[in-house]
């Protein structure tokens, strides 16, 4: 008898917020099945958030000169979602300096992602 | 930062517009669209940008802007086109009163004091958010107790954390934003407490923000008691029946040092009362009509202001409408009066703008009362729709195009949200 691999995902898709539950006994050769979506934005989400869950992030460095003690930055890219809390530390002890221009890039190809951080503001030096 | 600061202050501008937050710059923008030449736009912050700058996470501008973009990048955009639109920018700048005759009193930190003329005024100050006083925790008063909105200030511009081992009260979009941005600073989120049986924020919030965290979300829950003499030191959840009274039998405590609550915003009208506006008193803004102008002549009013709205790109489409009709107003041009007042009818909790003309298209916000799925909105019997689902944390929104409300023949018009078969 082969174990029953069922996991359970809330679509994002809209606020009727279907639970989704993606059954990937199969494996993935034979791809996994996903029920309990509305709609078809559903089943591709479930299909998505099972294989391959990735994520935007955005925190604030430091910087020095400005009038803000920090700036906001953002990955230029998603991440893979178990990377997250990784990219954030990755970059909580960089400190810039003003001036700062949107788009400076902060951190090149952080953790090797092949996403860069950067600034998502100007920041005039006081 | 971008600054355009006036060398020098006219007496007398063509649209003057209090609050340079996204409502305000969309509406500067508007005006300047419809031939208004002098522009002012003032903010009491020392920048332009409202509170999109500490709005550091995505989610912004895919409406507006076509293209997905963070709160300081949709700011920046913003005050560019301002910039770019040759409008003048007074910030550090308080507008503390404003008569029907359209004249303002400023405060500012490098003008001093002084009286303003304007052809058109938009009020686009926006909101704030409700805190303690507003829901009564009982309990002591210590510190630790904080809105999402200011912690989200402290950590994303000035690098202060609120605190140690935070819960959270409320499950707006910013308390779940607030949860995640916490969490990846190190902070521990001991969870969201929210007396509702759903959650108020983004599906994607609770997803994104709690999910990936494991921050617990308790529905149907509230804190009934906040303890701590100088700081915070524990706070008492219980669960609430429907009428939201708590059950104490099953109450718990939780130790934390910080509050965070994230339990509404109120449109911030202290200077619209200040003239003779008639007011929603469900929306607690001015009432509208479907040009965005207030009860008062050539006083216009937009963005939170008007009503709380869950996104900043339908800020700027309706600001701008509000900021072309300041301009056409100051410029002389006055388009038909409205003749249609809509009425909230069935769980409907209100419609802006209040008043429509059936002799042009218009886009009609509305919220409703309770959760519905499989629905039909009706206005009158002139024209009906069918929407999957609606909710009340989700503006609906709908484009009623003049050849209906042509049909109609009386002067209020009944708008119902009702369930299908
Ligand atoms: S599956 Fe479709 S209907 Fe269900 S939550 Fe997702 S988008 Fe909405």
């Amino acid at each position: 008898m082969s174990d029953q691999h069922i996991y359970e995902y809330l679509c994002i898709g809209c606020p009727l917020g279907c639970h989704l539950l993606v059954d990937d006994t199969e494996g993935d050769t034979e791809g996994v099945k996903v029920t309990g979506w509305g709609c078809k934005t559903g089943k591709a989400y479930g299909e998505q958030e099972h294989k391959d869950p990735r994520r935007n992030m955005a925190t604030s460095v430091r910087v020095k000169g400005a009038r803000w003690g920090r700036v906001p930055v953002k990955t230029t890219g998603t991440v893979p979602k178990k990377l997250v809390r990784d990219v954030a530390r990755a970059v909580q002890d960089i400190e810039i300096e003003a001036p700062i221009k949107l788009g400076t890039v902060v951190l090149a190809n952080v953790l090797g992602t092949g996403v860069d951080i950067v600034a998502t503001r100007d920041m005039e030096r006081l | 930062m971008i600054t355009a600061e006036p060398r020098h202050l006219e007496s007398r501008y063509d649209v003057v517009i209090a609050g340079a937050g996204p409502a305000g710059m969309a509406a500067a923008m508007g005006a300047r669209e419809r031939g208004a030449e002098k522009i002012l736009l003032i903010d009491r912050e020392r920048e332009a940008g409202g509170i999109l700058w500490q709005c550091i996470h995505h989610g912004f501008g895919l409406i507006h802007f076509g293209t997905e973009l963070t709160g300081p990048e949709y700011a920046q955009r913003c005050l560019q086109q301002v910039i770019d639109g040759g409008i003048d920018v007074l910030t550090d700048t308080y507008v503390y009163d404003i008569s029907p005759e359209r004249t303002l009193k400023l405060m500012s930190g490098t003008q001093g004091i002084k009286l303003v003329d304007a052809g058109a005024v938009v009020l686009a100050m926006g909101a704030r958010e409700r805190t303690r006083g507003a829901i009564r925790i009982g309990g002591e008063r210590p510190s630790g107790v904080l809105t999402a909105g200011l912690a989200q200030k402290f950590v994303n511009m000035m690098g202060l954390l609120p605190g140690r081992r935070v819960v959270i009260l409320g499950s707006g979009d910013i308390g779940l934003i607030m949860a995640r941005r916490l969490t990846l600073e190190g902070v521990e989120v001991l969870g969201v407490f929210e007396i509702m049986p759903h959650a108020n924020g983004l599906n994607r919030n609770v997803v994104q923000c709690l999910h990936d965290f494991d921050i617990p979300l308790h529905l149907s829950t509230t804190i009934v008691d906040i303890r701590g003499r100088e700081r915070v030191t524990g706070v008492t959840v219980a669960p609430v029946d429907e009428a939201f009274k708590p059950d104490m039998s099953r109450a718990w405590d939780v130790d934390c040092d910080t509050v965070m609550l994230s339990i509404g915003l109120i449109p911030e009208n202290e200077l619209s009362r200040r003239i003779n506006l008639r007011f929603d008193p469900v929306t607690t803004g001015p009432i509208v009509s479907s040009t965005m102008e207030t009860t008062a002549n050539g006083v216009f009013a937009c963005g939170n202001v008007a009503h709380i709205h869950d996104l900043v790109d339908f800020v700027s489409r309706e600001s701008l409408l509000a900021g072309r009709s300041a301009g056409e107003f100051a410029t002389g041009k006055r388009p038909p009066a409205d003749n249609i007042r809509l009425m909230p009818g069935d769980n409907v909790t209100y419609c802006v703008p209040q008043t429509v003309s059936s002799d042009r298209e218009h886009t009609i916000y509305m919220r409703v009362k309770k959760p519905m799925e499989e629905c039909t909105i009706k206005f009158g019997d002139i024209y009906s729709k069918k929407l999957p689902y609606v909710f009340p944390a989700e503006m609906v929104t709908i484009k009623m195009q003049a050849k209906f409300l042509q049909k109609f023949h009386g002067d209020t018009l009944r708008v119902d949200v009702v369930k299908r078969g």
